[in-house]
């Protein structure tokens, strides 16, 4: 396994979180060397790969080492999204995407006090939230009217968008940062909005989004679609070489999506190892994610942008929320606010072959570990 | 240090040592522990560190919270009254000698 970054392969979801306030790298292992080395695992850390070619099978690293293969995954992830804006590469400008991005960050954070953070999806939510928590003054500056609108639903997003103000985050929607500005040394220490106001700040977070890590799979000559196309079984247009995670996108229907979580990552991965061990089955699980903001946790079970129809229930007394997304009257997603059993009874019920109709939840009163007891007996 | 004993699900049993303040699932990580998942990197979303915790030290354990509590209700091997989460679990003296046993499977 090459990977370009340095160390053993890490957990990527606590850099936002945990990480952020109580360190230790060493905790984000997904293994120790121990066991790569007891199962036969060689793993090649710091050793980019430079190019593929498909029709000798190899690889070759920047270093200039060629390596063989009977069949190649590629799993390149993401990387952030560059901004146009002038400072934009001041040195306390971040993105969050590595465990050096967030070590820098973390480091960084013990001199600041005022936070600009570029993007009010998940990750600059989550980094708000746990800077907030550290004593921090974050300021959000998101382009669209709501927050994380390219992922839930409008009740999530004011839901959200009520418990951050209310934890005293400044969060400005409709507003772009229009430049970063600098001092004589090159540090940033403001930022121009696009209303021709000016934020100071010692930290800039740039959460604006991810692009796909496709150009190694281009130039090899696969076929690209918003990310490396796959096909059912999460084959590339080559025939000896496979690629999951956020990388790839994959058919859904009469459609390709490409998702960003660890459900996906790790599924899809499942479904390629089983295929070369011999079971061949298309790829068909149901996409889960979760999203830690401080006291709130989000869990969504099911794409809701399917859904032509929702149903939200709030319990304004306790602080939780779900929301009940159907495309035609079948239900197609739920997302939860501090209801990890809603989420996890969602996640059965859809992913049962049938489904359940809206008239079915209606008659439970929404609740749906009942309706999950129904569908799950035999 | 701490010592940990998983019993995996067809008996066989692997003695570890855990630093003090470490969850018991990355602990189970970072000795190849096979049995623990840990998905979702400890943030107790994901329910594949589920264990059966020995009687003997069940209410030496910090109490659930709901959210485990509520996770906890949809394991895919059978919830008992002894059931945890690991990742909620963190080491400490008056946990010395832990012994809990892994579920058939996690996910
Ligand atoms: C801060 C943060 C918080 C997150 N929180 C959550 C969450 O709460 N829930 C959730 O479900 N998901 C979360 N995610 C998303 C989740 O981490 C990703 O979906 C997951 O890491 C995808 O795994 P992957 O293997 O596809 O890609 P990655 O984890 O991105 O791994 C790809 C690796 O390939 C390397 N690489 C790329 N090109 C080359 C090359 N040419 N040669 C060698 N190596 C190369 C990259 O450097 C990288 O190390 C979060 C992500 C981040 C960054």
């Amino acid at each position: 396994m090459f990977g370009d970054e340095a160390g053993l392969p890490y957990q990527r979801p606590p850099l936002s979180k945990t990480f952020l306030k109580e360190g230790h790298p060493e905790r984000l292992l997904f293994r120790n060397a121990d066991f790569f080395a007891a199962n036969g695992i060689e793993i090649q850390s710091n050793t980019p790969i430079a190019s593929v070619s498909p029709s000798e099978r190899s690889v070759t690293t920047e270093r200039g080492n060629t390596y063989h293969f009977d069949h190649l995954v590629l799993a390149t992830g993401t990387r952030n999204r560059q901004l146009p804006i002038p400072g934009f590469n001041a040195p306390n400008v971040f993105g969050m995407r590595t465990l050096e991005d967030a070590s820098r960050i973390r480091d960084r954070l013990e001199m600041t006090s005022e936070i600009v953070v570029i993007g009010g999806g998940f990750i600059g939510l989550e980094f708000t939230a746990a800077a907030k928590q550290l004593g921090k003054k974050p300021t959000v500056v998101e382009a669209q009217d709501r927050l994380m609108a390219r992922a839930v639903s409008e009740p999530v997003s004011e839901f959200f968008l009520a418990a951050h103000r209310r934890n005293g985050v400044d969060i400005r929607l409709r507003q772009t940062v229009l430049a970063v500005e600098t001092d004589s040394s090159g540090n940033a220490f403001a930022v121009r909005l696009s209303t021709g106001e000016r934020v100071f700040s010692d930290l800039i977070l740039v959460a604006a989004g991810v692009v796909p890590n496709c150009e190694l799979a281009y130039a090899a000559g696969l076929k690209i679609e918003n990310g490396i196309a796959v096909d059912r079984t999460m084959l590339t247009s080559a025939p000896n070489i496979s690629a999951v995670g956020d990388c790839v996108s994959f058919p859904l229907g009469d459609r390709r999506l490409r998702l960003e979580s660890v459900q996906n990552a790790a599924d899809q991965a499942r479904c390629v190892a089983r295929r070369l061990t011999g079971a061949v089955e298309p790829y068909d699980k149901l996409p889960w994610f979760w999203s830690d903001q401080g006291a709130d946790k989000l869990q969504i079970a099911g794409l809701i942008e399917h859904a032509d129809k929702l149903v939200a229930k709030r319990d304004d007394e306790t602080g939780r929320l779900t929301v009940f997304g159907f495309s035609a009257e079948r239900l197609c997603a739920v997302e939860t606010v501090n209801r990890p059993g809603d989420h996890m009874a969602a996640r059965k019920v859809l992913s049962a072959s049938d489904g359940i109709m809206l008239a079915d939840l209606e008659a439970s009163h929404y609740r749906l570990k009942e309706v999950f007891r129904t569908v799950a007996r035999p | 240090m701490t010592s940990v004993t998983f019993r995996s699900h067809d008996g066989s049993t692997v003695q570890v040592n855990g630093e003090l303040g470490v969850s018991l699932m990355q602990t189970a990580l970072s000795n190849g522990i096979d049995g623990i998942v840990g998905e979702c990197g400890g943030s107790a979303m994901c329910a594949t560190c589920h264990v059966y915790v020995d009687e003997a030290f069940v209410n030496l354990l910090p109490p659930m919270n709901d959210v485990e509590n509520e996770m906890l209700e949809c394991t895919v091997s059978t919830r008992r009254a002894s059931s945890r989460l690991s990742c909620q679990i963190r080491l400490s003296r008056e946990l010395e000698g832990l012994v809990v046993e892994l579920p058939e499977t996690q996910a």
